[in-house]
């Protein structure tokens, strides 16, 4: 229904299509984008889905929960637009985001 | 590359393990034919969820997909699903399939995964008795777990607890039977199984430690009706879950001439003794650069973290396997992260009370953090991964006072 561009560290894209009430971690996943684990399976577990939401689209992708920020907090590599991608829905709002993609995860 | 310069690898086993090295493949643009064998009619999938909300009924079977099916064929990589490896033949580099059909392979990589260990004891055969490793088991359990019903779940370790959480929520009369003095004794210390069985009390699981099972007595049609004991008591049950922990699946590997010790021997770049077979995943016994001695572990974290050390072995880049292996669990309101095995630790340093909502234990040996367990609290977690990955050393008082930031540590 909608695309998610995916920029790795290199600044290749991946141009991906989504459905809604899916999350960014499986969106990146299920187009084997390099640079998104997920081990954990989004469960907000592994801290191993960060990502780097372009400023503009920054505030479509709601609230941090208590949870995801603890495990944001100690990410290296953080930004003031980081989110764990197992943690945003996607929804119609995000339709076309830009989310760029840190050199390591944790 | 020309056709003739292709290659085949073949996957055997259709696990977590198998999926996280069918995608980091596909991620590293991998050349050459890439053929997962299966024996489970799914692609590969999450098993945490099984014991949680997958047998609560809450998310659907198509959600544990580690990746739609489609998405592997679409990128050129083969799945053959609910077919079983028989027989590797490594002279002629074969595999025989219990389709009759034989496939050839230039590197194979076993991800057998394990199987679970079976109570062996009278009345074990009676129906009603259940084991919880796939979504088919998930799935035969899960209907039977009705309002009043009453469970009886032999093992007190994650898998156990897990379904005693999911099933109280659903109304069944849960009773987890354990034979040790705590619970899951095997994987964390004593302050965090007593956490957890004041959790499951509260909540009105009967746990009963210290109880050692006999075997099972039978009621009508050769079903299941109780739970006997080692004191010549007998617990009631409609249905039983036994839950003591799962075997490595080396059958294979062992007859095709493999070392094995309780898992397929392979070194820190996933190799066993033939170089052209790698393993990775529960059915390895591993050389991990991060621990002295080989390990087997039974985790989501080595899985995947052993099929990316195959994929860099696969395309001839040399990684070793050298991570601390990190675990979680959820049960009612608590999420448990832990990282590093601390079986072998000299100290162990609470942060926060039991009593609280959120609080940690960090073990340490000689003034080295080599292991961390965390409820509610990711921070301690994930501050915890660099500590134990790094071997820090660090002050108990640093560790324990509330008041002290623990990201300073790092």
């Amino acid at each position: 229904m909608g695309k998610i561009i995916f920029v790795e560290h290199d600044n290749t894209e991946h141009v991906t299509e989504f459905e809604a009430g899916t999350t960014l971690m499986q969106v990146a996943v299920d187009n084997a984008v390099p640079g998104i684990d997920g081990d954990c399976g989004g469960e907000c577990a592994c801290g191993t889905c960060h990502m780097i939401v372009a400023d503009e689209w920054f505030g479509k992708t709601g609230a941090i929960g208590d949870a995801e920020e603890q495990m944001l907090s100690m990410t290296p590599e953080r930004a003031k637009t980081s989110r764990l991608g197992c943690q945003v829905k996607t929804t119609e709002a995000i339709d076309g985001i830009t989310v760029h993609l840190p050199e390591f995860q944790m | 590359m020309t056709t003739s310069e292709k290659k085949t690898t073949v996957i055997v086993g259709g696990g977590h393990a198998a999926g996280a090295l069918m995608t980091t493949l596909l991620q590293k643009k991998y050349q050459h034919e890439v053929v997962l064998v299966g024996e489970e009619p799914h692609p590969p999938y999450q098993r945490p969820p099984l014991s949680k909300n997958y047998l609560a009924g809450e998310v659907e079977q198509a959600s544990l997909y580690l990746k739609p099916r489609a998405v592997y064929e679409k990128a050129g990589q083969q799945l053959r699903l609910g077919v079983r490896v028989e027989q590797i033949d490594r002279d002629n580099k074969t595999i025989r399939l219990s389709d009759q059909s034989t496939l050839k392979y230039d590197q194979l990589v076993l991800a057998t995964g394990s199987h679970v260990r079976r109570l062996r004891a009278p009345g074990s055969d009676l129906q009603g008795i259940h084991y919880l490793h796939d979504i088919a088991d998930t799935d035969a359990l899960r209907e039977k777990l009705v309002p009043g019903t009453r469970l009886v779940i032999v093992g007190g370790g994650y898998i156990g607890l897990e379904v005693a959480a999911s099933a109280i929520k659903k109304g069944v009369n849960v009773t987890v039977l354990e034979a040790a003095d705590r619970l899951m004794q095997r994987v964390t210390g004593p302050e965090m199984s007593a956490f957890f069985y004041a959790k499951h009390i509260a909540a009105g699981v009967d746990v009963r430690l210290n109880t050692a099972v006999t075997g099972f007595e039978a009621g009508d049609q050769g079903r299941v009706a109780g739970v006997t004991l080692a004191d010549g008591g007998t617990v009631p049950a409609d249905i039983v879950l036994v839950s003591i922990g799962v075997i490595p699946e080396t059958a294979l590997a062992e007859a095709a001439g493999l070392p094995c010790d309780d898992g397929i021997v392979v070194d820190e770049f996933t190799r066993t003794g033939d170089p052209d077979i790698l393993a990775i995943g529960d059915c390895t016994r591993h050389r991990n650069l991060f621990f002295e001695k080989m390990q087997r572990l039974e985790s989501v974290a080595n899985a995947v973290d052993q099929a990316r050390t195959a994929a860099a072995t696969l395309m001839g880049e040399e990684k070793p396997y050298d991570s601390a292996p990190w675990f979680w669990s959820n049960q009612y309101d608590v999420r448990l992260q832990m990282v590093g095995l601390s079986q072998n630790h000299d100290q162990r340093v609470l942060r926060g009370s039991t009593e609280d909502k959120e609080f940690a234990v960090f073990y340490l040996r000689e003034g080295c953090v080599i292991a961390v367990d965390a409820v509610n609290l990711p921070v301690a977690f994930m501050v915890g991964k660099q500590l134990v990955q790094h071997r820090k050393s660090v002050s108990a008082e640093a560790l324990s006072d509330p008041g002290a930031d623990l990201k300073a540590l790092v």
